[in-house]
Formats: C-alpha cells, structure tokens, sequence
C-alpha cells in the first residue's frame, strides 16, 4: 500500500513499506547503487518521520518480499510467536523506540519478546535510531550460548582466533595460533577460513586444531570456514567438526547463490548435534553475514541492504547458533563507502541481531579500497565493547595475510578487556590464569620462552597440509 | 625495541608465516615501530588504490615494444565514481567506443590484449609490460594479437565490451588487483572466450598474484597460453575449463581480489 507524510506543505509518497524502509534508512553506498535510496535529505527525514507512525502490526500483514516467493519469508512468517508479540502490539515504529529505551523494556522483557519481533520490525525501528540508541538498547539485551564455554555472559566479551595462512600451511597455522593464545584470544572459537576446498586437506586442518585443543584442554570450539556441503561430507569421513559454519543471507535467492537453502543447514546442524562433542552447551552453528551481500547477488528485490541483513538474523535465530557475525566492512565501498557507514551499519546490525536474540559479534574490518583506517576502526570496536558485543576476532597485528584485509588484532581486544573491563568467557578465563597467561587481575602477563605452548608447536608439524 | 616494550619471546615462529605475529606489546597496546610499519603498508595499499594510471607512459612502452596502442575510458569519470559504481568501470564511454570502431584489423584477434588500472594502477605500471613480452614470446606462431587496449577505471568485465568491439575469440585483460597490506602490486588475469557484454565471472579463468614475489612473470605468461588453448579447444572458458596446466595453483584468495 502507498504511504504518505506531510510536513508543512510539501506532502511526500513512497509506493510501500519496502519503498518507505528503504528511504528511511541512513545514508549508503550500496543502496544508492541499488537506486532505492531517498534523493534527498528531506524525503529521508519524511520518510523516517511517515515510518515512526506505522503500527508494528502492519508488518505482519504487508510482508517485503511475498511469501510465495521467498523461504526466509515463510520462515519469518511460520515462527512468527503471536504470544510474545502481544507485549508490544499496540506500538508504532515510533513508539517502539521510546519503549525500547525505557526501563520498562529490561533484560527479561526483551528476551521475553524477541521472538515476537520479525527482522523488519527490528530494521524499522533501528532506522530511527541513533547510534547511542542503538548501544544502550542491544547491551540490555542478553543472548547466552554454550558450547565448550559460555559465550554472552554480561560484562564479557570473547574473541575469535583466526590463524589463516594464504597456503594453509600447517606450521604457519600454529605460530598465530600460538601468538593468539599467549594474547589471551580465542574463547568464541578458532576459526579458520582455508585456501583449500579438498576434502582431506580440510580435514588435516580440522585435525591440526583439534589436538591443539585437547593437548592443552582448552575450553573453546573450532570451525573450518568452508562450504557446509562440505562440512557435511567431513562429519560422515569422520572430521572432528565443533561448530558448523555458512555464510547466509536475508533472501532465498541470495541463499542460492551461496549454494545452500534452510534444509541444507538443518541437515548439517543434525549431523553436529549428533557428534555431541560440546561439553558445556550444544549451539553448533556459526553463521556471517554482512550488509550489500543480497544486492551482491542481485536478489534484493527492491529492500534495502540494511533489512535484508537483519532477515538473514532470522535466517541464524532458527538454527540457535554459538555465534553470529556480521563482516561489516569486507564488501566494499560500493556498499558501505567510508568509515562512517560501516561504523554505522556495524551498530545497526549488532543491534538487530540482539534485538531478535541472536548472539551477534562484529568483524570490526575493511579493506583498503574503502574510505576508512585504523581509527574508524577504533571507535567502532569501541562503540561495540560499550554495547556488549558478543566477540570481535583476532587476527596478529589486524592483518589477515589470506583474505587481504585488516580486522581486529589481539592487542585490540585487550584494549577493549582494558578500557571497558570486558572479560572473556569464564571458563576461558580460567583456563588462562592456569596456563600463567593471565594474572589474578585478568592483565596478560610477560611470557617466558619455557611456556609450554612454546616448547612443541610448531617445529613439530609437517611443512604442508 | 626500547626497554618499555615487552617483547615475545616466540621471534623464532616468524619463520613459519609473514602474519605479524611477536609484535610484542607497550601496556598491551602495540608498540610504535609496528604501529608505524603497519601505517606505512597501509599508506602504499592507499596510494595504489588512488595513482591514476599513466597512459603515456603505458603506451610508450608498448610502442617501443612494437605494438599498437589505442586507449579507452570506462563510464566512471573519476576515482570516486569507480569506486561507488562497480557498473560504470564495466563499460566502454562514448569516446572509447569511436576510438575502438576506428580501428582497422585485416584478421580477428585470436587473443585480444586489453590492460586496465582496476584498483592498483601501481600494479600495470611495474608488470604489464614486462608479462606481455613474456607472453608473445611464447606464443604459437601465427596468433593474431591486434593493438593492446588500455582502460582507465577500468573493471574485468571491460574486457568483454573491447573484445566484442574488436570482433576477438578471446581477450584477456591484466588488471590490478585489490591491494593488500602485503602485495600493493599484485597483478590479475581474466581470460574470457568470445568475449560479449553481459558475460559473468564464472565464465572467465582468472590467474592471480602476479608479480615477482608471487607467481613468475614467466610462469603467469606459460599458464594464460595453456588456459587460452584449452579454451580455443573447448570454445569456452570458466568454471568448465579446469586448470590442469600442472603449475602452481591459483591461490583461491585471488577471486576475493577480483575488481569486478
């Protein structure tokens, strides 16, 4: 249906509620190049004034992309929890914000009426948000999961331990595994994005961290960042698969183009839980995400970047992941231009995952062809450590020498433990003051040469995988 | 390091990656020398993704070599429209296409050179010329080259719009790729038969990291002649035709580089 607003005598029409959403929303690149964006300051503010006044229960009746048409869709309408909605069903997009905001809206309430928020509800809102709303809201939201440690505990904050190697090499794997662990990194997972896609490499390197992990008994999961079939193949040979990862999106085409739909990931979430290898909890999944990757696709049917990611948050609520991440500023400028849109969208995304009870961590990243350095970075790790965010990864020095471009290093998150004081999960926590990494205080402490993870790793691995 | 930089004694594991790992720390901060070296990469990465690709200089070289030159726009006017519109540096602007209907080929190109800035101009100007000689060293005798086209602003898919218009069985554009901290010279392969607007990247071959530190200018020039053979044979190119020129492999990272 047509929606209109008036200020003062100038009156503004947008076609429908996707045409309305996606002139509210704060300014990007990517959705100028989608052409859906407003055209001027004043039709963004009319339109972000004509959404404050939409009930939310018109979202359940004009659904931005047609259900017929669309899986994540139909998800988003089969588990719609009309119980936990009925809290805030007589709101405006408006309201919601002050509601929101208030106290009444506290950490029980929100858990309590997340399921009865849908993505688009959550991307409305947070279009009228400012970044300071954005931060106070998702730190009042708590989303715990367990796997071999609790990741999302408040006033924690973990990190993902990402040991690439352009060639996989199973020596220069270890050595920043080795340098992250002595920093104090990994308690959300450690994570490795391959070079390779052949079977049995991957499954070495599966292999590789596994022992790392049960030598030293460390409380944390791993993850080979491939495609899920073949995470699939690598259960039924045998790997020992922690958490299984994909990369999805806020469309079913989009989906598709990353050759995988919702049965593909339930198939794979089954064949983790079956291994029950979690000891603490059993959130198998890792998900990433990232504004622009639908358009990326040509599958955004006209909806802004923004709403299609907070629908792939719909997409990872169904599976009750470890964790979630948002690669915020791997895309490029063509979708979030310059430090200020990524920071931006960082905030928006973290916020509606929380929102819609995700356990959401942030790629705090760009590449060198976005108008953004190491400050923009800077202020929105910080930004995100102020919200709680659910964990940032670690990469040595923030330069990831496989995917050329720079990221959060180990030195950032002990920054933010120091700044904010953020711990990381509790059972990592202690597993650090056992191995003499960390003081009573929680502070890194000077290695010494003689440390146990110095004496074997890596000299003692083959020279490729 | 000064003595208020704790230091990590694991210096020894830098053998085994170029990751930046013992760093050391200041607090737990980073200490100003690796501050300093990481700005410094990222200032040359900056600068690749922002030289204007020097065309006279590019033509001259190619002159002097015995070839013929002509040059073309893409639609993107500046740095800023490139980088904002990936679409506008995918085609030919109105001049480039007069420039291309001017010239004149008694026989098709079998294999249309074509080189474009893409995001490091940096990596055109220190490999192209030197690969292209490689590469019409070693080809078959009798393969049609026609006139080297370069592309300013310039994005992969170009090539299928200067190779269409020149009427080539196949193009291949040598393009720089998205600079990394590490490698601000890197420099792309896209091999496309029968190159048409509207073509996508799972129907080209690509060949990544070329540059002396990574692959060969030699061993690049050898794997495009195998690819661009395989594909005359098969009379495609892409996600079909695999690889199988026995060499060292691609680095899949490369496709994340991709300018397209």
């Amino acid at each position: 249906m047509e929606y209109r607003h008036s200020v003062g005598m100038q009156t503004w029409h947008f076609n429908d509620l996707k045409d309305l959403l996606a002139k509210a929303t704060p300014e990007r690149s990517g959705d100028y190049l989608a052409g859906v964006a407003a055209a001027t300051y004043a039709e963004r503010m009319a339109a972000r004034m004509c959404l404050a006044e939409v009930p939310l229960q018109r979202f359940l009746q004009e659904l931005v992309i047609p259900y017929e048409d669309d899986e994540v869709t139909r998800l988003i309408v089969d588990t719609h929890d009309a119980a936990a909605f009925a809290e805030i069903a007589h709101l405006t997009v408006g309201d919601f914000r002050n509601w929101l905001l208030s106290d009444a809206a506290d950490t029980a309430t929100l858990q309590r009426v997340a399921p009865g928020i849908t993505p688009e509800m959550a991307a409305a809102v947070s279009k009228l948000m400012r970044n300071q709303d954005l931060i106070l809201v998702a730190r009042k939201c708590s989303v715990v999961t367990a796997f071999r440690d609790t990741i999302g505990l408040p006033g924690r904050m973990s990190s993902r331990l990402q040991p690439n190697h352009p060639t996989d090499d199973p020596r220069g794997i270890a050595a920043s595994l080795v340098d992250g662990l002595l920093y104090g990194s990994g308690d959300a997972v450690i994570g490795i994005n391959p070079a390779t896609d052949s079977i049995p490499a991957l499954m070495d390197i599966y292999y590789l961290i596994d022992e790392v992990i049960g030598e030293y008994a460390i409380p944390t999961q791993s993850c080979v960042l491939t495609h899920v079939t073949n995470q699939i193949r690598l259960m039924e040979k045998g790997a020992p698969v922690d958490l299984v990862f994909q990369s999805i999106a806020g469309t079913e085409k989009a989906n598709r183009s990353f050759g995988i739909d919702i049965a593909i990931l339930r198939e794979a979430q089954q064949a983790a839980l079956s291994l029950n290898r979690g000891t603490v909890g059993n959130n198998v999944m890792y998900f990433e995400t990232g504004q622009g990757s639908v358009l990326s696709a040509g599958a955004n049917f006209g909806v802004d970047q923004q709403t299609c990611e907070a629908r792939a948050y719909a997409v990872a609520r169904h599976f009750s992941p470890l964790l979630s991440n948002t690669v915020v500023g791997f895309i490029g400028p063509e979708y979030l231009y310059n430090g200020k849109q990524i920071i931006r969208a960082g905030l928006e995304d973290h916020f509606c995952g929380k929102l819609l009870g995700v356990p959401l961590g942030c790629d705090v990243c760009y590449t060198n062809h976005a108008e953004a350095d190491q400050d923009d970075m800077d202020n929105l790790m910080t930004l995100l450590a102020a919200a709680e965010v659910t964990f940032i990864m670690g990469i040595p020095g923030s330069d990831d020498i496989m995917l050329n471009y720079q990221t959060t290093s180990f030195h950032d998150a002990l920054y933010l433990r120091n700044v904010l004081g953020l711990k990381p999960a509790p059972e990592f926590e202690l597993w650090l003051k056992t191995m003499n990494i960390t003081d009573g205080s929680g502070r890194v402490r000077p290695v010494q040469a003689t440390h146990r993870l110095l004496q074997t790793m890596p000299g003692n691995l083959p020279a490729t995988a | 390091m000064s003595i208020v930089v704790t230091a990590d004694p694991w210096q020894r594991l830098r053998q085994f990656t170029q990751a930046r790992i013992a760093l050391g720390r200041a607090g737990t901060s980073l200490p100003t020398q690796e501050v300093l070296n990481f700005g410094y990469a990222h200032a040359m990465a900056r600068d690749a993704v922002h030289l204007p690709l020097d065309t006279a200089a590019l033509s001259a070289g190619l002159t002097a070599a015995g070839l013929q030159t002509v040059h073309v726009n893409s639609r993107a006017a500046d740095r800023t429209v490139y980088l904002l519109r990936p679409d506008f540096g995918r085609r030919v602007d109105a001049a480039g296409l007069d420039a291309l209907q001017a010239v004149k080929l008694s026989m098709p190109p079998d294999l249309l050179l074509v080189i474009g800035d893409g995001l490091s101009a940096l990596a055109v100007h220190r490999h192209a010329l030197p690969l292209i000689t490689e590469l019409r060293q070693r080809a078959p005798a009798g393969w049609q080259f026609g006139p080297v086209v370069t592309a300013s602003q310039a994005r992969v898919a170009i090539g299928d719009e200067i190779g269409e218009a020149l009427g080539a069985r196949m193009v291949a554009i040598l393009i720089g790729e998205r600079p990394g901290l590490s490698s601000p010279d890197s420099l792309g392969i896209y091999l496309t038969y029968a190159p048409r607007v509207g073509r996508n990247d799972a129907e080209r071959n690509c060949i990544s990291n070329v540059r002396p530190e990574g692959l060969s200018y030699a061993a690049a020039a050898k794997k495009l002649l195998w690819l661009a053979n395989a594909s005359l044979r098969l009379q495609q190119s892409g996600v079909d035709l695999k690889d199988e020129s026995d060499m060292l492999q691609i680095a899949d990272s490369g496709l994340l580089n991709l300018p397209s």
